[in-house]
């Protein structure tokens, strides 16, 4: 089935940092803006269906072993408002289970540039492109 | 351009069994509008007492959690509502988001404010258990008739207790009684025992919500370093609460009183059965006031609430650990506004059982035991 084009917003719509449920095709969309790249990721966390456009952007907490911990990629996730469950802003995955990620993100086929272990969920994602000053979002 | 986010997203994946039925949330938490919302149900003596003094609770810096939460106000960062109330503190929002969104046919009120029940001076604590008892009528149950208070009390000072209770059980607008799950002594001790006589004499269940202050240790050796830990403290209370309440005898006593704990979990429960049922077979010479084995007790006299529901890798796993401890005594909750809020469709997803059984546990077990329509 071909793809189709949403205009969602307008770029001012959505300042650096922030994000804002759009609708596109009868589904809701959380657009987020990092640093003047736009992303999207269906507006439903896959745990519980928390909004994720309600959620706290969020950078990622990891440690090596106790007592050395760092904050990583500051503004690239997003925290689901319920549970706290974090998904990367660009690629729509889930950090929130090591455990299960690796056969989760290989039967996806999503590959990531982050050396950080994937989680096994999947929020939907869209390609979202800047044409003029509109967010376009393609389904 | 911006869309309210209370509108309603696009259609939720079909409700299955949920479909068109009025759950019984068993777990609500009001806040107070504002810190001075309670002020105005106290009367000037307690008022000025708080003006200047304060309250006391068995632990320093008053007011505060043993461990920073999960989240601010350990509320769902949605819940904060935009006229500046805090999480749970405005009604209106509470309708839109959770009552009239989720389907809430009945929700019980467990007021957190300020712990009553824990206050060091126990003429404040019965003044404040008065006021929270009042707030929830006025400012909740008055308002919205789905919502059903709870009555809090002195559990320290069974007289100011038994006097609340008194005064507030033949409303009917009340469904419960509260304790806070961490008192002086285990709550099965005789201390506490004037309390359940006059919760089986006026058919009031007793609610026990897992959390209280922080002056008591959440383990025996002490506080745990991460919040992680002391939610998981919560499955230890509950079970301390059940094995000192069934082995102290209450049940033999008072074989009509009923118990509700809230928020502690159910998963933990079976196995709890099992070695006490052992242990009672060899040491049953110690307590030979126990006429019936601990499960006995343990099932016909403690209901378990859903939030925050058990996940364990398997689906089937959550079904058949709920079927031992009886899905006759296994009531949903949602724990509005707390930011680990379980929703209705995901508990009933979950589950995957068959309507009748899914009806009892989303609304049937709640509404015979509280007696709702």
């Amino acid at each position: 089935m071909s793809k189709s084009r949403f205009v969602v917003a307008r770029t001012s719509d959505v300042a650096p940092g922030t994000s804002l449920r759009v609708n596109a095709g009868g589904r809701d969309i959380a657009l987020f803006n990092i640093a003047g790249a736009f992303f999207a990721l269906g507006d439903r966390c896959p745990h519980e269906s928390g909004s994720l456009c309600a959620g706290k952007i969020v950078g990622f907490a990891e440690a090596d072993e106790p007592g050395k911990y760092r904050l990583v990629r500051d503004g690239e996730f997003v925290r689901c408002p319920w549970h706290g469950w974090e998904f990367d802003i660009r690629t729509g995955k889930s950090w929130c289970d090591p455990e299960k990620s690796r056969v989760r993100a290989y039967q996806t086929g999503v590959t990531s540039g982050s050396d950080l272990v994937e989680g096994p969920y999947v929020a939907e994602t869209f390609k979202v492109s800047v044409e003029e000053n509109y967010v376009v979002v393609e389904i | 351009m911006s869309m309210d986010l209370l509108e309603p997203r696009e259609k939720r994946k079909p409700g299955g069994a949920l479909q068109g039925l009025g759950v019984v949330d068993c777990d609500i938490h009001p806040q107070f509008a504002t810190p001075g919302e309670i002020l105005t149900f106290l009367p000037e003596r307690w008022r000025d007492y708080v003006r200047t003094y304060g309250g006391f609770y068995r632990q320093p810096l008053a007011d505060t959690l043993s461990h920073p939460r999960m989240a601010p106000d350990v509320a769902r960062a949605d819940s904060w509502p935009p006229g500046g109330a805090p999480p749970g503190g405005d009604l209106a929002f509470m309708q839109r988001q959770h009552l009239d969104a989720n389907n809430v046919d009945h929700g019980m009120l467990m007021p957190l404010n300020r712990g009553p029940g824990n206050q060091r001076n126990l003429e404040y604590g019965a003044a404040l258990a008065t006021a929270v008892n009042d707030w929830q009528i006025a400012c909740w149950v008055e308002r919205d008739a789905r919502l059903h208070a709870s009555i809090v009390c002195t559990q320290e000072h069974p007289p100011f207790a038994i006097a609340e209770i008194e005064r507030c059980a033949k409303d009917p607008r009340f469904s419960q009684i509260m304790l806070p799950p961490k008192s002086l002594e285990p709550l099965g001790r005789r201390r506490y025992w004037p309390i359940f006589e006059a919760a089986e004499a006026f058919d009031l269940p007793i609610a026990l919500h897992v959390g209280g202050i922080n002056g008591y240790p959440a383990t025996g050796s002490g506080w745990p370093s991460y919040y992680i830990e002391e939610q998981h403290t919560n499955v230890q209370g509950m079970q301390g609460l059940i094995t000192s309440m069934v082995v102290e005898g209450v049940f033999e006593q008072f074989p009509g009183l009923r118990i509700v704990l809230v928020e502690g979990g159910v998963a933990w429960a079976p196995p709890l059965k099992w070695r006490l049922d052992k242990h009672w077979k060899r040491l049953k010479s110690e307590a030979p006031h126990l006429k019936r084995l601990p499960s006995e007790y343990i099932h016909d006299h403690f209901w378990f609430t859903t939030q925050p529901l058990d996940e364990p890798p398997e689906d089937s796993d959550l079904l058949e650990t709920f079927e031992q401890v009886g899905l006759d005594r296994i009531m949903f909750s949602t724990d509005y506004p707390h930011w680990d809020f379980d929703e209705p469709s995901f508990v009933a997803a979950k589950l995957r059982i068959g309507p009748e059984k899914l009806r009892a546990i989303m609304s049937g077990n709640a509404r015979e035991l509280y007696g709702l329509t």
